[in-house]
């Protein structure tokens, strides 16, 4: 059985409109983010991948499984969605309890395995009251214990960081570091790209439909040739480095921080940066405290392939 | 002991059950089922406490042969399983709920058969029981006369019959209105053509009349409504089909649509209207 989820030039159309277009994409273990503008297609894929809609066009499989198999593909995928409606009349442990009943689950394992997924979702004072009642933040975390209660392999995530607060966030930030740090594939779209950034083993950019770009940070940035790369380098001597630094023709600039500790390099070879770093270094004892790239992030890419055409994230 | 799928099956059906039950009728919005199906049963009642002079019971035998014609197959139990049945994926739709059991690993078919169980449980116990109730209501004035139709005449065969006609309206009307909820953007629009198609079905010819749920409910009535004229049509089964092909066609028609429900279930997709 495959390990990817695998979109084969799937296409979705509503009426006339587009929603995706000829994508294709091999996702592999860990985490996975989707990041587009409003309408650019996250929540398509996303409804694509778990059967919830159909393609217009092309083939899907999820770790080797057909989405319009709804037994075998929930069997191993939880899918945290956008929609905020819940069954009326339910409390939040009811919600959990019931959703496992219709899993197939014995009574003693759908009262354990929704204990067990409140208990994680820190909702144990709330479980009974109803979820209509709850807060926003609330409501996202009972998606959430839905989403993972059957400790699934695949998780799809809309947009679940909507409305926790701080804490939560970074709580729940871990939470799906570890599940990719163990190998499950997490697909997470959220709005909220430095967050998205620190836990994405890769990314998927999308635009009005197309995917943009995808694949490691890294290879995404280094595949946007008319961006220069940016690097801060941390040093004693910043004006010093930036006078050398001028002297190299793939230089576009070198910018000496506020703080008169560092120098913001724009370049267009990134590796003989680095060379001349090297060699500074070691042959003139120059000191360096840092050099770390500066715009090999979700954010800088995402502003340099969609920017302001895309609009609101 | 069952074994294999249809142990999970069953489980699944029982939780889909347990939910829609929940959902449907134990909740105030259910209000108007239970006025809808009770509401003869209070008008048998007051018949029975009102002044009862001169009463026949052979005469109420027929005012109720009337009752369960006219209200019972022609509006309760056909208005009852439209707002029942449409409702049961429709309703999930309108309140942008159905993803929650489209999220969890069951069989889009299993899914349909337990909201057409909830519907057939809820349906037949509302309707049932109300039939049941008005049965005895209508003629419970007439005390040990009434205990001697019922127990040692023909009154028991009746209330099986009726309690039968009714179990397979429910069934039959029931699968029709499950799958119009699935394929209908707005369901009121086929509903009212079924309603006409039914109250049309004693003027078209014999061949399209079994092609209908009155035709073979009527047919099972265990008593005729003595009318005249153009309303006997409505109410008078002219060429009444035999009990076991009456039973038997609303049973292939009913899998017929509900089979139909179950392909189109397979490719529903989730399409909430903001």
């Amino acid at each position: 059985m495959t390990d990817r989820i695998v979109f084969e030039n799937v296409s979705r159309f509503y009426g006339d409109v587009l929603g995706v277009n000829q994508v294709n994409l091999s996702v592999p273990p860990g985490v996975t983010s989707l990041v587009g503008p409003n309408g650019s297609g996250k929540t398509t894929l996303m409804n694509l991948m778990t059967g919830l809609i159909r393609p217009t066009r092309g083939r899907i499989s999820v770790l080797g499984t057909r989405p319009d198999r709804p037994r075998e593909l929930f069997g191993f995928t939880g899918y945290c969605t956008q929609f905020d409606n819940f069954p009326k009349g339910l409390s939040g442990y009811e919600f959990l309890y019931s959703f496992l009943l219709v899993d197939g689950r014995t009574d003693d394992e759908a009262r354990r395995m929704a204990e067990a997924a409140i208990d994680r979702v820190g909702l144990n004072d709330a479980a009974d009251r109803k979820v209509a009642g709850y807060s926003k933040g609330m409501r996202q975390r009972i998606k959430l214990a839905q989403a993972f209660c059957r400790d699934p392999r695949v998780l799809v995530l809309d947009e679940p960081l909507n409305g926790l607060d701080p804490m939560a966030r970074a709580e729940t930030i871990t939470l799906f570091e570890e599940w990719g740090a163990e190998g499950r594939h997490v697909i997470v779209s959220s709005h909220i790209l430095h967050e998205v950034d620190r836990i994405s083993d890769q990314v998927v950019l999308l635009s009005h439909g197309y995917v943009v770009a995808e694949g490691q940070i890294h290879g995404v940035r280094s595949e946007v040739k008319e961006q220069p790369l940016q690097v801060l380098v941390r040093c004693a001597k910043p004006g010093w480095l930036a006078s050398r630094l001028f002297e190299l023709d793939h230089v576009v600039e070198a910018k000496i921080g506020d703080d008169g500790r560092s120098v913001l390099v724009r370049t267009r070879d990134a590796d003989s940066l680095y060379l001349l770093l090297s060699r500074v270094v070691v042959e003139e004892g120059f000191e360096l405290e840092s050099v770390a790239p500066a715009d090999e992030d979700v954010h800088s890419v995402y502003q340099y392939l969609i920017g302001e055409r895309g609009g609101a994230v | 002991m069952t074994t294999g799928p249809w142990a999970l099956w069953q489980r699944q059906v029982r939780a889909i059950v347990r939910l829609e039950l929940k959902k449907h009728f134990l909740s105030r919005r259910a209000w108007w089922i239970w006025v809808l199906a009770f509401a003869p049963v209070i008008l048998c009642l007051t018949h029975s406490l009102a002044d009862t002079r001169g009463h026949e019971l052979g005469v109420d035998t027929q005012v109720f042969a009337g009752i369960y014609q006219f209200f019972y197959l022609r509006l309760g139990i056909y208005f009852g399983c439209v707002g029942i049945f449409m409702n049961l994926f429709r309703g999930d739709v309108l309140e942008k709920t159905l993803h929650y059991y489209l999220l969890a690993p069951v069989r889009r078919e299993v899914l349909l058969a337990g909201k057409y169980a909830t519907g057939v449980a809820a349906s037949i116990l509302f309707f049932g029981s109300s039939t049941a109730l008005s049965f005895f209501f209508c003629r419970l004035h007439f005390g040990d006369e009434f205990q001697d139709f019922v127990w040692r005449g023909p009154g028991l065969e009746h209330l099986l019959w009726y309690l039968m006609t009714t179990a397979l309206g429910c069934l039959g009307y029931g699968a029709v209105f499950l799958l119009m909820g699935l394929v209908a953007r707005n369901p009121m629009i086929p509903a009212a053509l079924v309603l006409v198609w039914e109250g049309i079905n004693n003027f078209l010819p014999a061949f399209l009349q079994k092609v209908s749920i009155t035709f073979y409910l009527k047919s099972l009535v265990p008593v005729t409504v003595p009318m005249e004229g153009p309303v006997a049509i409505i109410a008078v089964a002219a060429d009444p089909a035999p009990a076991w092909l009456a039973i038997g066609g609303l049973v292939v028609v009913s899998s017929a649509i509900l089979w139909a429900a179950m392909r189109r279930v397979r490719d529903f997709e989730i399409s909430y209207v903001e």
